[in-house]
């Protein structure tokens, strides 16, 4: 690991900072928009768990991005972040290339899965859900349960980590929103199809966007399949500070960075968190116009 | 100690009133994060030195959770040895310049002055400040560590309870790491308290000083998850460990319509203005997504700051919605004052009871009662009531809660053994600070519930007294 004893500027003063630098070692681009970072981070890949997040945060006036630990390795100090640019700084993260250092990483954060004792289960990961649906589905499989999987893509060419679900999964559906591979529409029709043809499974786990986890629970819920949502409301600290990450759940507050982010999807207040999720859509339009003109200077203090 | 020379103080003889300090004025501040007060001058603070009597049996230093003192400190302001003016402050307060700035002192050390009971009380906070300042401008710092004597202590969290707990440990000898959850250390004096009460720049200042005395600051380092308390003290070789995570886990109200857009607690909106700086949005990446009329529902110091902060970012209207009166608000009188001249407007007897949205899911309007007050309760202060249809609609786009907050659950989450009291706040003995973990000490707005910044930094002092005890070693000396 690489120590950084060198001056480090926090806000306008400078403080020398024993803080760890976290290391790209490795860096692969899926698809224009999507990339995996494997990162050099030896506590964190020991602590980690399935269903645990980081909180990246690079450059001066950075914002702070929780991503899911899409996959961790102990032996070698690394944990895996796959990463969709939607925005502002998941942009501009696409820009450093390996070797380079982030300079703030946090983590793991949220609670640990807990795998109950399930024989059968479904995994289904949509769009930027799919890498962190990859740790569980290990670990079910480890656990000995029959893993059925459906993965989701907008098209072919933003497919990964096939080859990976394939391993671990005792059958595997890929669909694509245009058709180009797989079966053709959302996830949501091969789960319909799979609950109906294998009344014996016993639970679902949902990964993606709050949408179309929505959309999971609205396939699950009439017949009753115990489902296990990861949800992402917009994150600032992720230690249970601001409350901004607040959900309702059961007709219950929860902070998702300290009671999540996994929750019971069947309790899930959907449309408050899709509500919610569009809180900062016209600041972050203006961000992201000012990346688009490279007008990206820092204002001095 | 007395000057011979000089005729003897009376109350009689001194200036009636505080020596004004220099403030910004009250249109230009709200248009800038400047900081608000500008601090004396040598003049003026010889001037406000000269008003305190020099008591035989001060008042002063009952006031103060840390009894510094004062009348020490002030004597050697009045005599120009600033250095030593210093050394006095320090024995007892390794802050100063932050605890000038903003110790409540109105109801601390100046509540009790003597000179307070016939004519405005020495202004101890502002000499204070003046000697901080100054300490800070020459680079004097505390006195150098002695010799390591290999003991090692971890602090959880980097708010002035941890800093203070820090110092006198590492002048000890011990060798102290700092953990912080978030990229930048300083607690809420970083993340909560805005620029222009106390300036970031002082803390980081303070947080060097600290690094020269040899103590290690690890921040993105959240305990209970990426090391745990256990971890530290079997794994990691720490002998003793100090819980200084203050009590940032913001409540709400629990009344309808809280997940519209546009409601934020006060710890979310001051976080992506302080630590992220979303005053610099677009340029910096994080921003606050606030409206125009914004309501801030409290009377604390962190509400002043919410309702300064939301002037500064250019909100129209700022309310502040209380259901007591502005004598019962628990906020520094200073602020309150500062918050009305800057324009915000306060609601006094007046509480929320239901939010309502738009057809997007955004804040429309708040729908309030009128209070009036009652018997005292419980805490001595009158009680609020509702006044039966009063109930009122109040158009507002922002909503902040600044109406405190609980115990975050992570620490005893994953600390098996570590007792809580029934707030959910870690329970200590109160002579040593030590929780229900030998050698795992806590202490500040983890044990109080919120609080303020000077009794989080006595708890951290009388902790690391205990700390010392427990590893069997001796207290530095006290510099004179
Ligand atoms: C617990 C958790 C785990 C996550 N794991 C991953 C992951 O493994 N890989 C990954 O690519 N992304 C993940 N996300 C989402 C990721 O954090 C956001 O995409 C990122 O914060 C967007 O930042 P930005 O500045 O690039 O975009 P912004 O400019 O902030 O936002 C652009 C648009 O993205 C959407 N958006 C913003 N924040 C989020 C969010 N938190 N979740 C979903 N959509 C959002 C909004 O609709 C917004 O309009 C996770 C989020 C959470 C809360
Ligand atoms: C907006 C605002 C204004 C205020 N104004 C005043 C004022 O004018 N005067 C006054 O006297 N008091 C004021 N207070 C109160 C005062 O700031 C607090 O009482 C004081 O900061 C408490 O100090 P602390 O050391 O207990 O913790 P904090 O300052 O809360 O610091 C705790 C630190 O621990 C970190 N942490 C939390 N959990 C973990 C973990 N598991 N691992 C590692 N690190 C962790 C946090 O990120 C944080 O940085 C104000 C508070 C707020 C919020
Ligand atoms: S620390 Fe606070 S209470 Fe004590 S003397 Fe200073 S301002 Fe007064
Ligand atoms: S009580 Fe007031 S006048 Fe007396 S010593 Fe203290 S500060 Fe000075
Ligand atoms: S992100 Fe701040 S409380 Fe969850």
């Amino acid at each position: 690991m690489t120590v950084c004893r060198a001056y480090r500027r926090y806000s306008k003063g400078s403080i020398p900072d024993e803080t760890k630098m976290f290391k790209i070692v490795k860096r692969e681009q899926f698809s224009p928009v999507t990339y995996l970072w494997k990162l050099e981070a030896p506590d964190i890949a020991k602590a980690a768990q399935p269903g645990h997040f980081v909180i990246v945060h690079h450059g001066e006036g950075g914002e702070r991005v929780p991503l899911t630990i899409a996959d961790f390795d102990r032996q070698a100090g690394t944990i895996t972040l796959v990463i969709q640019a939607v925005g502002k700084t998941t942009t501009a993260l696409m820009g450093l290339q390996e070797g380079e250092c982030l300079d703030d990483l946090a983590g793991p954060l949220g609670h640990a899965r807990h795998f109950d004792k399930v024989k059968k289960v479904v995994c289904v990961g949509g769009g930027l859900g799919v890498a962190p649906t990859y740790p569980q589905l290990r670990q079910y499989k480890q656990n000995g349960a029959y893993t059925i999987s459906i993965v989701g893509f907008r098209s072919k060419d933003l497919m990964f980590w096939i080859d990976r679900f394939k391993a671990e999964s005792d059958e595997l559906i890929i669909a694509t929103d245009d058709g180009s591979f797989g079966v053709k529409g959302l996830v949501t029709g091969p789960l319909q199809q799979v609950l109906d043809q294998q009344p014996d499974v016993d639970e679902v786990l949902a990964i993606g966007p709050a949408i179309m986890m929505k959309a999971c629970v609205a396939v699950t819920k009439p017949r009753g399949v115990k489902t296990v949502v990861s949800l992402n409301p917009v994150m600032v600290d992720g230690t249970g500070m601001c409350g901004g990450c607040r959900v309702t759940v059961g007709g219950k507050m929860a902070f998702a960075c300290v009671d999540g982010p996994e929750f019971d999807g069947l309790q899930v207040d959907f449309d408050e968190l899709l509500a919610r999720a569009k809180r900062f859509d016209t600041a972050e339009r203006e961000s992201m116009r000012l990346l688009r003109e490279k007008h990206d200077c820092r204002l001095p203090r | 100690m007395e000057a011979p020379s000089k005729p003897k103080k009376t109350i009689k003889t001194i200036a009636k009133s505080k020596t004004a300090m220099p403030e910004q004025e009250p249109a230009v501040r709200a248009r800038n994060w400047s900081e608000v007060t500008l601090g004396y001058t040598e003049d003026q603070a010889l001037a406000e030195a000269a008003r305190c009597i020099q008591c035989k049996n001060p008042g002063c230093i009952k006031g103060c959770p840390v009894a510094i003192n004062i009348p020490g400190f002030i004597q050697a302001i009045e005599s120009r040895d600033f250095r030593k003016a210093y050394d006095v402050l320090a024995a007892d307060n390794v802050l100063p310049a932050i605890c000038g700035r903003v110790c409540p002192q109105e109801t601390q050390c100046e509540a009790l002055c003597i000179v307070g009971n016939k004519l405005e009380p020495v202004g101890i906070g502002r000499l204070e400040r003046f000697v901080g300042d100054l300490a800070l401008k020459h680079g004097w710092s505390l006195a150098a560590p002695a010799n390591r004597n290999g003991h090692k202590a971890a602090m959880i969290g980097s708010g002035p309870a941890s800093i203070t707990c820090a110092v006198d440990l590492a002048r000890a000898g011990v060798d102290v790491t700092i953990y912080e959850a978030l990229h930048t250390a300083g607690g809420v004096l970083k993340y909560g308290i805005p620029e222009f009460r106390l300036p970031k720049k002082l803390i980081d200042r303070e947080l060097e000083a600290l690094q020269r005395l040899g103590v290690k600051i690890v921040t993105n380092t959240i305990i209970g998850r990426l090391y745990t308390i256990p971890q530290l003290m079997q794994e990691m070789g720490y002998e003793t460990a100090f819980i200084g995570v203050g009590a940032g886990y913001p409540n709400l109200m629990g009344i309808p319509g809280e997940g519209y857009n546009g409601i934020f607690s006060a710890n979310e909106y001051l976080t992506r203005v302080n630590l992220m700086r979303a005053y610099q949005h677009p340029y910096a990446d994080t921003p606050t997504g606030m409206g125009k009329k914004v309501a801030v529902i409290g009377a604390g110091n962190t509400a002043m700051d919410a309702c300064r902060v939301s002037i500064r970012m250019g909100a129209e209207n700022v309310y502040c919605v209380y259901r007591r009166t502005k004598k019962e608000s628990p906020a520094r009188a200073e602020e309150v004052h500062h918050a009305e001249e800057e324009g915000v407007k306060f609601n006094w007897l007046t509480a929320p009871v239901r939010i309502l949205g738009d057809e997007r899911g955004w804040v429309r309007a708040m729908e309030c009662i009128r209070m009036e007050l009652g018997e005292p309760d419980a805490s001595g202060r009158a009680r609020p009531v509702p006044v039966p249809g009063s109930e009122f609609l109040f158009e507002v786009d922002t909503i902040v809660y600044a109406i405190g907050t609980s115990a975050n659950p992570i620490l005893a989450q994953t600390t098996p053994g570590l007792r809580l009291n029934k707030r959910g706040y870690i329970d200590v003995s109160p002579e040593t600070q030590m929780t229900s973990i030998p050698g795992v000490f806590a202490g500040g707005d983890i044990v109080t519930g919120g609080a303020t910044v000077i009794l989080a930094m006595g708890a951290g002092r009388k902790a690391a007294r205990a700390m010392l005890r427990y590893m069997g070693i001796e207290a530095a000396a006290q510099p004179a």
